[in-house]
This record gives structure tokens, sequence and C-alpha cells, in this order.
């Protein structure tokens, strides 16, 4: 039985502060479930008819932007989740093995965008995106380079933690001598040991990449969240529907990241 | 520790970079870092320089500081004030009861049910609402929102006495609130969980009150991590652009949404480049804030031992 922080406040202020805030937050969630339960024009009570009516094929002209956004957004999640882990990892290995006293700078950078405004970034990506427009073609998965740019951080922590638990030098050099080529090196050795922060980051990763707006929708993109916007004006019910489900993902995304990295402290213990 | 939480509290103090054994690679491995340079060159450098630098271009391509007068206009100054005051009060409130709730969440198991589901709920909110939060504010309390119906239909009382205050400034605070609450939870709990229970242990001993420690050790201990979380919260604020963006669909009530106006439109108040000499705007001062914030961050790292 674990001793009870002396810190703590008493069980009653306790109570007081969980079920005050708790309700607080829960209020606008259980209000969204039941606006989502409203009955369909005629009907009374309760019911979940418009849950079933988005698989009704009758509706499929009317979703489909939220369909074509839901698409467009998996798509940019798989791409910035191979950016993560084909560009960025290749990298942050590269750094620990040959370059350690570029990591204060590679630190830097990595963290640079917490601090830099979507909305700052949008103002600069406008004209380059104009001209990967004309290169590449105005498919949503162009978006992912930018997303990259937002993920970084995450992805940052999640493999930097990874990489400092282990010791990738002697590992290395350990598979160097035993006659691996470097591709063997990084790809059977060191990423089966990263294996706990590649998974963090690439689940994050596709969380924010759900969740992204100010992008996409000033870019003119269509993914999930310009297209709920989109279904939000002909049908709220639709748009709360896909919200609940989009928040539950990503709120399942980050139980698992913390179960994920709990199990590594076990391990380690 | 969720992620968010890695990402914003201050890494961990590593050992100084070794020594590189033997003979340093030589030759061809710095190719490898090109890739990733030439990335974030292209899609953080650029677009940085190209905001900030757009605002000193006139329509002709050339060098100007006239834009810069753009800051001094008065609709521009009312937005700057709003997005000021907006994020002033959110992160004032949610600083205070997300460190409220840190402060409840102390007598809970780590690894408790609890705890495991508070930290992914504010993961959750504090990054990856968005539109979202609008959409469950509108469910709840818009003009036709559940809350909004019950309390008319069972109270007489109407939320909306005084004219819809959702989708303008005070509405846009209230869902701040949605994703402040959970930052402050996330930035704050570190810190708070960092508090050893000995000095407590010790403060009783020698005869002081649970109100004494807090007044004399617990908050000067815990102050700077409140104020640093307090920064990085109003920057937070100030940079959010998406769930303003879905509340108030039209009108540039804040500095995001002015940018918006005039991303989208070809000229607003008659002037060139004006996203431009908006984001600059909105850099410095998020600029500030955060370099603030890693002051006072760094101070209070001291007790984090």
């Amino acid at each position: 039985m674990a001793v009870v922080n002396p810190l703590a406040p008493g069980r009653g202020a306790r109570w007081v502060i969980g079920v005050g805030v708790g309700l607080l937050f829960a209020v606008p969630f259980a209000a969204t479930v039941l606006f989502t339960l409203t009955p369909l024009p005629g009907g009374s009570g309760l019911s979940v008819d418009r849950w079933i009516a988005l698989v009704d094929p009758a509706n499929a002209a009317k979703y489909r932007p939220l369909w074509t956004g839901l698409g467009n957004s998996l798509t940019l999640a798989g791409v910035t989740v191979l950016l993560v882990l084909g560009l960025f990892t290749p990298t942050m290995v590269l750094v620990a093995l040959a370059f350690p006293r570029l990591r204060r700078v590679f630190e830097f950078v990595a963290l640079l965008p917490i601090s830099l405004p979507a909305i700052v970034l949008v103002v600069g990506l406008t004209p380059l995106y104009l001209q990967i427009g004309r290169t590449l073609g105005t498919g949503a998965w162009t978006l992912a380079f930018a997303y990259g740019i937002l993920v970084l951080p995450f992805a940052y922590r999640s493999i930097q933690a990874s990489i400092d638990a282990i010791d990738v030098k002697t590992l290395s050099e350990a598979a160097r001598t035993l006659g691996a080529g470097w591709g063997s090196v990084l790809l059977r050795v060191i990423v089966p040991n990263l294996r706990q922060g590649l998974l963090a980051a690439a689940l994050i990763s596709v969380a924010v990449v759900l969740g992204e707006f100010t992008i996409a929708s000033l870019l003119n993109r269509q993914t999930l969240q310009t297209a709920l916007i989109v279904v939000n004006k002909q049908d709220g019910y639709v748009a709360a529907i896909f919200t609940l489900l989009a928040l539950a993902l990503a709120f399942v995304l980050l139980l698992v990241i913390g179960r994920v990295g709990r199990i590594g402290v076990g391990r380690k213990t | 520790m969720t992620v968010l939480d890695r990402v914003v509290a201050p890494a961990a103090p590593e050992p100084s970079a070794p020594a590189p054994r033997g003979a340093a690679r030589p030759g061809w491995a710095w190719l490898g870092l090109l890739p990733f340079a030439a990335y974030v060159v292209l899609f953080l450098v650029v677009p940085t320089v190209v905001a900030v630098g757009s605002g000193f271009v006139d329509g002709h391509g050339s060098f100007t500081l006239d834009n810069l007068a753009a800051l001094g206009d008065p609709l521009v100054l009312t937005a700057f004030g709003n997005s000021a005051l907006v994020s002033l009060v959110t992160a004032v409130i949610g600083a205070v009861v997300g460190a409220l709730v840190c402060w409840a969440m102390l007598g809970l198991p780590e690894t408790g049910v609890v705890r495991t589901a508070v930290d992914a709920a504010s993961g959750v909110l504090a990054q990856f609402g968005g539109v979202m939060l609008a959409f469950v504010l509108i469910a709840a309390i818009g003009a036709q929102g559940v809350v909004t119906v019950l309390l008319r239909q069972l109270t007489g009382i109407s939320l909306y006495e005084n004219g819809v205050w959702l989708y303008d400034l005070p509405g846009v605070m209230v869902a701040y609130l949605i994703f402040q609450v959970p930052l402050m939870v996330i930035t704050f709990l570190p810190a708070l969980a960092a508090l050893k229970p000995q000095w407590v242990e010790a403060h009783l001993t020698l005869g002081g009150t649970p109100a004494g420690f807090w007044r004399h050790v617990g908050m000067p201990v815990l102050a700077p991590s409140f104020l640093a979380s307090l920064l990085l919260l109003f920057a937070n604020a100030f940079s959010s652009y998406a769930t303003a963006a879905a509340l108030a669909s039209q009108g540039s009530q804040i500095v995001p949404l002015q940018i918006r106006t005039a991303l989208t439109s070809e000229t607003v108040l008659g002037r060139e480049n004006l996203a431009g000499v908006l984001a600059l705007g909105m850099i410095v001062v998020v600029a500030v804030v955060m370099g603030l914030y890693a002051l006072v961050q760094r101070r209070a790292a001291r007790w984090q031992s």
C-alpha cells in the first residue's frame, strides 16, 4: 500500500476539487453525447438514429466531405509517421553516434516549433505551397511536410528519451565489430532498442495530424477538421458525432502512450 | 508523465557529450545530416523568415518599413489588446484551477486509474482539441445547446439574456479554458510532485502547521514553476487559432483571426502584406513570453533535482 503523500489535501478538499472541476469538464462532453442522441424530426425521446444515419448509403453524398477529409487525414498521418521514422529517427541516431557535439543545436531546432504559432507558420508556408502545388500537385498528402514540423518537438522528446536510455555507441560498435553493416546496425540493433520511443512518437504524430486545423484550413486542403467545419454548417449532429469519435480516438492513443512508457519504466528496474 | 509534458518540461540535465572515442570518424558521415537539414531549412526556417520578412516588403518586392505602421492602426491595436486580454484571463484562471487539480491529484497513486485517465484526457484537451472543443461547447451551451435548452425549460434562466456571447470574446475565453486547465495540469504536476514529503514532515516535526508549511516553504519553492506554467499558458492562448476560428467564423477580434482575414482577402485596412506584419507582431510577443519562460524555468529547476 502506497504511503499517502502528506502534501496532498485532505479527503474532503480532494473530493470538492475533483467533483467540482470534473463536473465542469464532464458537462460539455455529456451534453455533446445527448446532443447527438437528439431524435430525427418527428421522433421523440433519445435515439441513436443520427449515429445510424451516418452509415446509411442514402446519406453518402451529404457526408462525402467527411469521408474524404478522414481519408486525407489518415494518408497525412501515414506520411507524417514515415517522416518521423524515416528522416527524424536516422538523423537523431546519427547525431548520437557521430556528432554528440551537435546535440544542443539539434535540440534547439527540434523544440523551436513549440514557440512558433502555427498561424505564423502558415503565413510563410502560403508562398511555399504555391510552388509545391505547381510541382507536386495540390494533393492533401503534401501537407505532411508542414505537419512534420508540428510533430517534431513531440517526436524529438519521445525518441531522444529512448536514445538516452541505451548506449547507442557501444551497441553499434559491438555490432560493427561482429561484422554488421551500417544498415543492419540501424535496423536490427538500434531500432529494436528504440521501439518504445518510436511507438510513442508515431502515435502522438497521428494524434497531432488528426486534430490539425490551422494549416489545412488556410492552405485550402480537405482534412478531417476542415471537413467537420463544412459539414457542421449543414448538419451539426454529424459534426458532433465525429468530434466525439476523434476525441475518443486521441484519448485512447494517449492512454496507449502512457502505458507504453510505464512498461518501459517497469522493465528497467 | 505524458509525452506533452516531456515536450514542455525542461529536459533533465544530461551529461555533457562524451569525447569521441578513438579517432573522430572521418569523412562522409555529415552527409547523413543533409536531408534533415534541408527539410528543416525548407519547411521551418524559410517559412518563418518569409512570414516575418514579408512584413518588410512592399507590393513591388522592395524593402520598406512602411508596412510596420499597420501595427499602430487602431483595429490592429484592438486585436492585440483583445488577444492579450484573452490570454491573460485564461492563463490566470487556467493556472489557478489547474494547480488545484494537480494538488488534488497528489493524493492519488501515480499509476492508478484516475491519474492515468486524467493524464491522457489532459493531453487530448490541451493539445489536440482545436476545432472540436468549439463544437463541444456549441453542442452544450450554443443557442440550441443541450444545457441552454435544459436551463431554459427547467429554470427559465436564459444564458443569452444579453445577446449571444458564445461566438465573441467571452465565448472564446470559455472555450480556451477547456485547453488551458489541462495544459496547466500537464506542466505543473511534475513540479508539484517533486516537492519532497520530507520537507513537510520536517516542518511538522519542528512544530509548524500545514498552512505554515505552504506559506513559508511550499509556495515560495513552487512560485517559479507556477509562474513558468502561467507564461506558457499565456503564450499558448496567444498562439491559438483553431478554436477561435471555429467559434467566430467571421470577424477578426483577436490577432490570429485578423491574420486569417488578411490572408483570405487581398487588402485589409488598405495595407499590403498585413499578414506578415501581424505575424511579426505575434512572433515578438510570443518570443518575449517564451524567453521569460525559459529564464523562470531555469530558476524553477533549481529545486527539482
